[in-house]
């Protein structure tokens, strides 16, 4: 405080009619720049939604929905099928080692080890999803022999989402009240009966609302599905291996360069529902989040918004 | 066995999988780090060689005759897109923390600011799918035409004006993308600061703003660093929405902001197609070696940026 002080000091010493007007234009001047960056985000965030949207309902019919691709043509079907096994399996291989990592953080962290691991844990969500994905393909889908194939996919996702469910439930199981643990240990409950019957109960609210904007995200994710999922214009057979998968992302990107109507049409319309899928996700996590803040977190306390953010 | 080692045994996964990522990356790619040597970092020469030709044996490695790998056209790609990115992003992205922070009623203020940082939430490959279909015709047929001819004289804006596809469209893009980073950071951090400070300016005569600008902003100093660290690194590493609207350059360098670019992770997705066709695996190897590259210095601002946040952390934490 000491270091600010003098800032605001100056400002009053110099506060004769000359510098008052000034002082009011400059004021002016800082909030209308504020105000303006707060304008051009909220105005592309909707020419964004309006182009998804407007192009998107166009785009949609009864037959994207009931049939595969062909072509340049036809359907999504096989990449809704693909976007769900691909996203659903991601985060189910993600949670058991996120929510283990998180049980250790909040309830046993002191050790040394401690620190090591959430630091590993926030870089990992630094590393770019293309790199995750090239190195899947060069262990899974080269070395091992899986080919383009579901696991390889799934695998490549959970990497990406298990740094998010591991952070955000571990927030959530910190905010539970440490008078539940110590009546829990007063009357003789283990570790793993604390951890498991009594602080992640309490907590499974926050949990789900990681795992939920976890799997928003593997439902965005492109670049790490290229190249270990591959695409295929069929319903998946059943093959865990050996046998590549489409996806919507995927459509997205390679159907809007080709240079036919329909092949655009299948584009936005992959767009438009990913687009869907990824805000409801976001909204109802949001929704949660406002319904625990009233009891849990200290008024102005949001740090734990930051792990919303999508990071690719 | 206690509970502890088996959940601490389980959850050690998620650092582990980080660690392999490097592992393995190196391992497989150290032939091409071996074969090409520093002069993967200085030269503008990928080139796959004569695919029909027989194979040569070269530094002791099995290559295509004429294969090349150089790779600084990509670093200074994706150098240049980020700086652009990040000299946008900033600055409107504090100037949109300020503004929800301390501009907005409280009634609005949280969807406001919801709503902007829903801008994270978009998927990357929709980035890119509004950037190549909407923002690159604009810019492209209207906006460069106009700055060539308005600020031509400055050398970096003289033409040829393109088609929209370059650096400045993909560092347009890419500052839109990192910018609620920025903001969700900063606009916490913001509101999380003891309101005395705020209260105890404008007690001393200072008007709001005045308040805002010489004592909020610098009590958030280390977060707006951090938080801009983070978003370089977010940018460094975006693939999809640069892949769609860069260009795609190959193998020269940006003469001005119109100039189609290559970024590194952009250029792995859009070559390992024909990489692959390369029969003594070179060329993979060596995209394994740019996305080592790259994971390399997303791991180095990554670990700085928390660190600093880590810091900020533990003062906030130590002062409420």
């Amino acid at each position: 405080m000491a270091a600010t002080a003098p800032g605001a000091e100056a400002a009053l010493l110099h506060a004769d009619a000359g510098a008052g007007f000034r002082r009011r234009f400059l004021d002016y001047l800082g909030w209308g720049f504020c105000g303006l960056a707060f304008v051009l985000l909220g105005g592309a965030m909707v020419w964004i939604l309006t182009m998804v949207f407007l192009r998107g309902a166009h785009s949609i019919s009864w037959t994207v929905l009931t049939h595969v691709t062909q072509g340049v043509g036809g359907g999504l079907l096989n990449a809704i099928e693909g976007t769900f096994l691909l996203a659903v399996g991601g985060i189910l291989l993600a949670i058991p080692p996120g929510v283990a990592a998180a049980i250790y953080l909040a309830e046993f962290g002191t050790g040394k080890f401690a620190p090591v691991l959430r630091f590993l844990a926030d870089v990992l969500v630094g590393v770019p999803s293309i790199v995750v994905g090239y190195f899947c393909y060069v262990t899974l889908v080269t070395d091992l022999g899986w080919k383009f194939s579901l696991a390889a996919g799934a695998i490549a996702l959970a990497i990406i989402a298990v740094p998010y469910i591991c952070r955000t439930s571990e927030m959530a199981i910190r905010q539970v009240p440490r008078s539940m643990r110590e009546a829990a240990y007063g009357l003789g409950a283990t570790d793993s009966k604390v951890a498991l019957g009594i602080c992640l109960p309490i907590a499974m609210p926050g949990v789900l609302t990681g795992i939920l904007l976890a799997l928003a995200i593997a439902v965005g994710e492109t670049a790490p599905l290229i190249y270990t999922a591959g695409w295929s214009n069929y319903m998946w057979t059943g093959h865990f291996t050996n046998e590549p998968v489409g996806y919507l992302t995927y459509a997205i990107w390679a159907f809007i360069t080709e240079p036919f109507a329909s092949a655009h049409a299948l584009a936005y319309a992959a767009a438009l529902f990913v687009t869907m899928f990824v805000l409801i996700i976001s909204v109802l996590a949001r929704l949660a989040l406002d319904e625990n803040a009233g009891f849990r977190r200290r008024p102005g306390h949001g740090r734990d918004r930051i792990k919303f953010l999508h990071p690719r | 066995m206690k509970f502890r080692y088996i959940v601490a045994g389980l959850g050690s996964i998620v650092g582990i999988a980080l660690i392999a990522i490097v592992v393995f990356l190196c391992i497989y790619a150290w032939p091409a780090v071996h074969f090409n040597g520093i002069k993967f970092l200085v030269e503008n020469n990928w080139s796959l060689g004569n695919q029909y030709a027989e194979p040569i044996v070269k530094n002791g490695q099995q290559i295509l005759p004429g294969e090349n790998f150089g790779i600084l056209f990509l670093i200074i790609g994706t150098l240049l897109s980020t700086a652009i990115a990040v000299l946008i992003a900033v600055p409107i992205g504090v100037g949109a923390a300020l503004f929800l922070a301390e501009g907005v009623p409280p009634l609005f203020r949280s969807w406001l600011s919801f709503f902007v940082e829903l801008l994270a939430a978009i998927p990357s490959v929709v980035y890119g799918l509004w950037g190549y279909a909407v923002v690159i015709p604009f810019l492209g047929g209207h906006v460069f035409p106009w700055t060539v001819q308005h600020l031509g004289f400055i050398p970096i804006f003289r033409g040829p004006a393109g088609s929209g596809y370059g650096l400045l469209t993909a560092g347009l893009v890419l500052a839109l993308m990192i910018v609620p980073l920025i903001t969700a950071t900063v606009r916490d951090a913001l509101v999380s600061q003891p309101r005395v400070l705020r209260e105890g300016a404008v007690a001393l005569g200072a008007t709001r703003f005045e308040a805002l600008r010489t004592v909020m902003l610098p009590s958030v100093r280390r977060v707006i660093t951090g938080s801009t660290i983070l978003a370089t690194g977010r940018a460094l590493g975006e693939t999809m929405a640069v892949l769609m609207v860069s260009g795609n350059a190959l193998n020269y360098l940006p003469s001005n902001i119109y100039t189609p670019i290559s970024t590194m992770a952009a250029f792995i997705v859009s070559q390992l197609d024909s990489a692959m066709q390369d029969p003594t695996g070179m060329a993979v190897k060596s995209l394994a070696e740019v996305a080592l590259v790259l994971c390399v210095i997303s791991i180095i601002v990554n670990g700085c940026a928390r660190i600093l946040l880590y810091y900020q952390d533990r003062m906030t934490a130590g002062a409420v």
